[in-house]
């Protein structure tokens, strides 16, 4: 094995005087929410790096429910996954019909309304937020998860849309030709043909959906409000309100809350990173 | 519910002219799910909430609330300052994970963390860590220097300033990877060219990466400053909006009228934060459908 040069050393010193800072910025907010959600009452407020005497006591009473705050801890839990499936499976279905009209069945107007989705995208979803709410409110469906799983696919589909129009511009025009040669639908095209070559995009389009139906708080906040009714996101909102909230269990709710898509995002990532960034931004 | 997410009306609709092909009339049915949903969603709501703003007395009202100039404000330092610094930083840091190393590649992985994991939770953690009396910071800081740490959220700068660290550590890590992924793209023989002239690593960023990466590093800067636009959740869940209501930007103020049952000073405060917006979407628009 051969020792490395003095420049070696000093070149990796540099990058570990890059990478150290990197690090504890990245996972001090992390850390410290885990730390509460070990940490018994006592010690969650002592300022340790690491409690005396960590516990899983703040897990066994969030999974058991056992205290007010969390008395609807598994229904809001069913809803976020109910409202982020729901999500994520109408705005794969909305996208990939829209995508597969534009780009393989050239209809007229595609461009144009694949422009209006582009335009929405642009959008900062807080600023449609406001008349949004009224008009769920307009169409009764205010407190109702449809409003919620509604309003997130109208966030998530232009993006969809867009990523899905460029990857299926890449799929050589003579697929479709045979296929049509010989004696498909333009159904069975889409079935047999469009959707299975599409799938790592699916994939990534359908992650990124999910995740963004999970994550959601204004929308949810706003669109919901019935404690039976709530996502996650909002019931832990709702602890900032009242003075005497128990912390630690919120932080316990939380990193609870938070495993999900980083789980999600890991085990898709490779589809994730190749999916999503190369349609992010188109240079 | 109003809404069929079938396509049902496109089919039932006459046909528009006999000159469409079956293809073109498939292509119809599939597009008009999300058609509807964008009517149903964006254009009856757009619409809606600018008649709800059509009244002169409300921009009279928003420009007479000291709170809005003070979220205008609020909104520009964020993006100017805020979105600048983050970018830099992306940049630097993209040339940093493009070094091969093992270990760099581990750290990139755990470097996406904030990215993949919700706001709420981990906004509300640095919360916690800032608060004056029983935070992990001044707890940290008293340990250090045996004196107090700073009321982080009670001042109003302190406080847009760490709204922006917020921002910060929750997108920096998508604009790295994107920057990364340009960077990567630079054909390597370019800098091999430059070793044997002998460049020094800023000649090489300089005359190479910088040119090569202009393009990129640009649009992410715009469609950062339109997302940042819509960043609710970073000074929501961190300030509130508070100390006094004075860290409010755009996005957050909209949604305090509204909870004041203001709509139509909600709807203006948005309407006054298009002029913003409009150029930034539309410089969007014409990069990307080209």
């Amino acid at each position: 094995m051969k020792l490395p040069t003095l420049r070696e050393v000093g070149n990796e010193a540099k990058l570990l005087l890059i990478g150290i800072p990197v690090f504890i910025w990245t996972m001090i907010p992390i850390y410290h929410m885990f730390l509460f959600a070990i940490s018994p009452k006592e010690d969650a407020f002592s300022g340790k790096m690491w409690p005396d005497h960590p516990t899983l006591h703040n897990f066994h009473i969030v999974f058991f429910q056992e205290h007010y705050f969390l008395r609807d801890f598994w229904i809001q839990f069913w809803n976020s996954t109910v409202i982020a499936l729901a999500a994520g499976a109408l705005t794969l279905f909305v996208a990939t019909a829209a995508a597969f009209s534009i780009s393989r069945l050239k209809v007229p107007g595609g461009r144009w309304v694949m422009n209006l989705a582009l335009f929405t995208y642009f959008i900062p979803a807080a600023f449609l937020a406001v008349p949004m709410y009224r008009t769920m409110g307009n169409y009764g469906l205010l407190n109702n998860h449809w409003s919620l799983i509604l309003a997130m696919v109208t966030i998530a589909s232009p993006y969809a849309i867009w990523v899905l129009k460029q990857a299926s511009d890449k799929l050589p025009v003579e697929l479709d030709e045979a296929a049509t040669m010989d004696g498909a639908t333009t159904l069975q095209l889409f079935r047999l043909v469009y959707v299975p070559l599409m799938m790592p995009s699916l994939v990534a389009i359908g992650t990124y959906a999910v995740l963004l139906a999970w994550n959601e708080y204004l929308y949810a906040f706003l669109l919901l409000s019935n404690d039976r009714e709530i996502t996650l996101p909002v019931a832990l909102g709702n602890f900032l309100a009242a003075d005497d909230s128990p912390w630690e269990l919120l932080m316990t709710t939380g990193f609870i809350y938070a495993l999900p898509p980083a789980a999600v995002y890991y085990a898709f990532k490779r589809y994730m990173v190749g999916g999503l960034t190369a349609g992010a931004v188109k240079s | 519910m109003a809404i069929t997410l079938s396509g049902d009306q496109a089919i039932a609709s006459p046909p528009l002219s006999s000159r469409l092909t079956p293809a073109q009339v498939w292509g119809i049915v599939l597009l008009a799910p999300y058609f509807l949903v964008f009517l149903a969603f964006v254009v009856y709501p757009v619409g809606y909430g600018l008649w709800l703003a059509r009244n002169p007395a409300s921009y009279v009202a928003l420009y007479n609330d000291p709170i809005f100039a003070r979220a205008a404000v609020n909104t520009l330092i964020f993006l100017v300052i805020g979105i600048n610094i983050k970018m830099l930083i992306a940049l630097f840091l993209s040339g940093f994970f493009a070094q091969q190393r093992p270990w760099i590649k581990w750290l990139s992985v755990i470097f996406i963390l904030p990215w993949a994991v919700p706001s709420i939770p981990t906004i509300l953690s640095v919360r916690f860590m800032l608060n004056p009396e029983w935070g992990m910071v001044n707890h940290f800081i008293f340990n250090l220097t045996g004196d107090d740490g700073p009321n982080w959220l009670n001042d109003p700068t302190v406080a847009l300033a760490m709204a922006i660290a917020v921002h910060i550590w929750k997108s920096l890590p998508f604009w790295t990877l994107i920057l990364l992924t340009g960077r990567l793209a630079i054909p390597h023989d370019l800098y091999e060219a430059c070793d044997v002239d002998g460049a020094n690593w800023w000649q090489k960023f300089r005359f190479i990466t910088w040119p090569s990466m202009q393009t990129l590093y640009i649009t992410c800067t715009l469609l950062s400053m339109i997302w940042t636009l819509g960043d609710f959740n970073s000074v929501y869940l961190l300030t509130g909006g508070g100390p006094a209501d004075l860290t409010h930007v755009l996005s957050t103020l909209g949604i305090r009228y509204l909870r004041l049952d203001q709509l139509s000073l909600a709807m203006a405060s948005i309407v006054c934060a298009m002029p913003f917006v409009l150029p930034l979407v539309y410089f969007m628009m014409k990069r990307l459908s080209r």
